[in-house]
């Protein structure tokens, strides 16, 4: 017999790059960030991403089964919302948060609504968001960070202010500390160096675009810069260089307002995701109770992202103005 | 000036692609013992059939005649007798009425003049039967007589040949560089064009050599080097490159004062000009899957069966064969389809698009940002799979020129390119229906 070939639509050809290899990918440029963060904060930040990843995969494979959908527990997703939720976590979340957490990043935010792709929130900052508001004694508990604490064994730790929290009074950290991670925060907020690794790693590798997180930061910057009025202030928070490089902003700007699925498509659109996140950051923390608005700003500019996209839509090349 | 269009792709070719075929000279194969000639080529009205069952043709001779103004000529590809004249499938799947010559092996051609010095460029193209050999196959009698109140100031000739695995343009620049050039001065004169360029990815440096260097003394042709970047030889994109001219959307390069004509269809004019031979023959790359990938001057009606075999057989890995390259070529399985004169390559490649699944889209935008029309082909397809194709034209649907590099890079492995051309034949077909 004739040996048979295969017919389909052209392209013949297809690139290597799949939606698992992406999600690894990103997943890979997160971990410099959590070894930081493990390095700083000791084994108990290490429970708290094994739990996440672990619960968020396994709440995956449960939901699909039980709605009889095809397992796409492979594509990587469900481990990098597990990855994402961790990171936004303090060092002592309790193993049961972790748990209560992924559950509803996964099952709530993204399945209710059809699974990967179809979520309108971020499903890691969505889920942190609602331990924030149920939880926030435990939610804003951290611990003093202790290079390698690990290996003397033993001392207990101490709940301490992060540096947003310190408000007006003077700052007890160096900008050496801030941008090496040695500050009380989540478990992958702090290292702003490792962070910044794993960005221009995904921008190099054209994963994220690097117009939403350089519009993100600057934003921020400009918008403190003005209000403050300072570039670096050793006695107070009240800096922009200070304010940048505190909280979440780093891990939100290039690791969260860059998720494909909640964020614009359009060049344009992404321009508007930095430029809204970044003033929307300035607001919360600025005016409202919360000392830090990353988590919120990202999550408000998800709810818009679909009226983004509507206004910015693409032009064709060579588009005529059509006069009608 | 920066020579480079938006978007676009570097796809990764398998083994037997560019990097062995382009070194690989035109080989001409014996003439088969039957070809089979579609009487269909090019775009535009099919040919009627000149000859009966039975009747002795000559090399070079009409078989089917043009029916309309849009249309082109064929000629007998071989000597010998008609064998049939019936139905064949062809690479689209479709039939089309065909002539079957049982060629004699005596090789006999009608006689060749030169035509007179003052035939006009379209007369030479209607007795060549010339099309678009890049593969668009459009009559090159009508493109080269530009719209009533147009100018056409700019002849380009297009050697980019950006589609993966094919070398048959490259190696036509090489080794028949003063065809090309003879029938880029034929058009420019014909227009009274000013400027000529020739476009040429820069993965071909010998080809670039070597034209720069025959063009030295031609102040109004100009060799320009492009970034290897696919779909470079789209019309559109090609003209951006070079002249940095954008061509309105729904219009023709006309419309920005361009011709653009593939360094294939300049020599074959050429030809004609000097010799008065018509296209009874092309040059056709096999590359990928096969014993000996290389460049064939191929006689038009060849099965696709005697050029594998003159390549050496299929490897066993293969699992596509491919009519024309991989990016835009059309998928068969089977042997007995012509060579026609749009038919740059045959390409086997192991690789089957439909083993891998689609998953849901992600939204990353890659599609978007590598499409050369700048479309967003992720909401065109969200548009087709709802079959709202209204949404579909909104969104610039008709633009697309189904170059695949979309689908490329779609990590999702959706076939977008797809979703594009279903809706730009709904959207055709309700314009129709439209009346407009």
């Amino acid at each position: 017999m004739q040996k048979q070939f295969t017919v389909s639509t052209s392209p013949h050809l297809r690139d290597s790059a799949t939606t698992s290899s992406i999600m690894l990918e990103v997943c890979l440029a997160l971990l410099p960030a959590g070894i930081m963060g493990i390095l700083f904060f000791g084994f108990g930040a290490l429970l708290v991403i094994a739990a996440c990843v672990l619960t968020c995969v396994i709440a995956e494979y449960l939901w699909e089964k039980h709605t009889h959908k095809p397992i796409t527990i492979k594509d990587g997703s469900a481990i990098l919302t597990g990855l994402l939720l961790a990171y936004n976590l303090p060092p002592t979340a309790p193993i049961w948060l972790c748990i209560v957490g992924s559950a509803i990043a996964i099952i709530i935010v993204k399945q209710f609504f059809g699974g990967l792709g179809q979520n309108f929130l971020n499903p890691a900052l969505a889920a942190r968001a609602i331990l924030m508001v149920s939880w926030a004694g435990i939610m804003t508990t951290f611990i003093k960070p202790e290079f390698m604490g690990f290996l003397g064994g033993g001392a207990d730790a101490v709940s301490v202010a992060t540096p947003l929290a310190l408000g007006q009074s003077p700052a007890n950290y160096s900008l050496w500390q801030l941008i090496i991670g040695d500050i009380p925060g989540t478990i992958g907020e702090t290292s702003k160096l490792a962070l910044l690794l794993g960005g221009v790693y995904l921008m190099w590798r054209r994963i994220i675009d690097w117009r939403t997180p350089v519009c993100f930061i600057a934003t921020a910057f400009v918008l403190f810069l003005i209000s403050t009025g300072k570039l670096w202030d050793a006695a107070s928070n009240q800096s922009a260089i200070y304010q940048i490089l505190s909280g979440g902003l780093f891990l939100g700007a290039f690791f969260m307002a860059t998720d494909y699925v909640t964020s614009p498509i359009t060049k344009t659109g992404k321009i508007i995701m930095g430029v809204g996140c970044g003033a929307l950051l300035f607001v919360i923390r600025s005016y409202s109770s919360y000392v830090e608005g990353c988590s919120f700003a990202i999550l408000l500019m998800n709810v818009i992202t679909p009226l983004i996209d509507r206004f910015t839509p693409a032009h064709p090349f060579g588009e005529v103005k059509r006069h009608e | 000036m920066k020579k480079r269009f938006p978007g676009g792709i570097h796809p990764k070719e398998g083994p037997g692609g560019k990097a062995v075929t382009s070194a690989c000279p035109i080989e001409v194969l014996p003439p088969p013992a039957r070809v089979v000639i579609p009487m269909s080529q090019h775009i535009g009205a099919p040919c009627s059939p000149t000859v009966k069952v039975g009747d002795k043709v000559k090399i070079g001779q009409v078989i089917g005649e043009k029916t309309g103004f849009v249309s082109a000529s064929i000629h007998a590809s071989v000597s010998g007798t008609v064998k049939s004249i019936s139905p064949c499938i062809v690479a689209n799947g479709t039939t089309v009425p065909s002539v079957c010559i049982d060629n004699d092996f005596k090789d006999e051609w009608i006689e060749l003049a030169p035509p007179p010095e003052d035939t006009p460029l379209s007369e030479l193209c209607n007795m060549a039967g010339l099309v678009g050999l890049g593969g668009a196959t459009f009559p090159t009698a009508v493109k080269v007589v530009p719209p009533k109140g147009t100018v056409i100031d700019t002849v380009i000739l297009n050697g980019a040949e950006c589609e993966p695995y094919l070398s048959a343009d490259h190696r036509l620049m090489l080794e028949r560089p003063q065809d090309v050039l003879g029938g880029l001065r034929l058009i420019m004169a014909s227009l009274s064009a000013k400027s000529a360029y020739i476009g040429i990815e820069m993965n071909k440096p010998d080809a670039i050599g070597k034209l720069t260097e025959l063009t030295k003394d031609d102040s109004n042709i100009t060799i320009v080097p492009l970034p290897v970047n696919y779909p470079q030889g789209g019309e559109k994109q090609l003209i951006y490159a070079v002249t940095k001219r954008t061509v309105p959307a729904g219009a023709l390069p006309s419309a920005v004062g361009c011709l653009v004509c593939n360094v294939g269809t300049s020599a074959a004019l050429y030809k004609v000009k000097t010799t008065g031979q018509p296209v009874i023959d092309r040059v056709t790359t096999i590359a990928g899957r096969v014993a000996r990938p290389g460049n064939y001057l191929v006689r038009i009606g060849t099965q696709i069966a005697d050029l594998i075999e003159a390549a050496g057989g299929i490897l066993p890995e293969a699992k596509q064969l491919i009519y024309g390259g991989p990016m835009m070529g059309m998928a068969i399985n089977r042997t007995d389809i012509p060579v026609t004169k749009g038919c740059s390559g045959i390409t086997i490649v192991a690789f089957d698009a439909m083993e891998e699944h689609e998953s849901p889209c992600i939204r990353c935008g890659r599609c978007a940002s590598v499409c050369p029309m700048l479309l967003m082909p992720t909401l065109i397809d969200h548009a087709a799979r709802k079959r709202n194709f209204t949404e579909a034209e909104r969104l610039g649907a008709m633009n697309c020129i189904e170059c695949g590099s979309c689908t490329y890079v779609c990590p999702a492995k959706r076939s977008l390119t797809q979703s594009c051309r279903i809706s730009k034949r709904m959207i055709t077909a309700a314009r129709k229906k439209g009346g407009k």
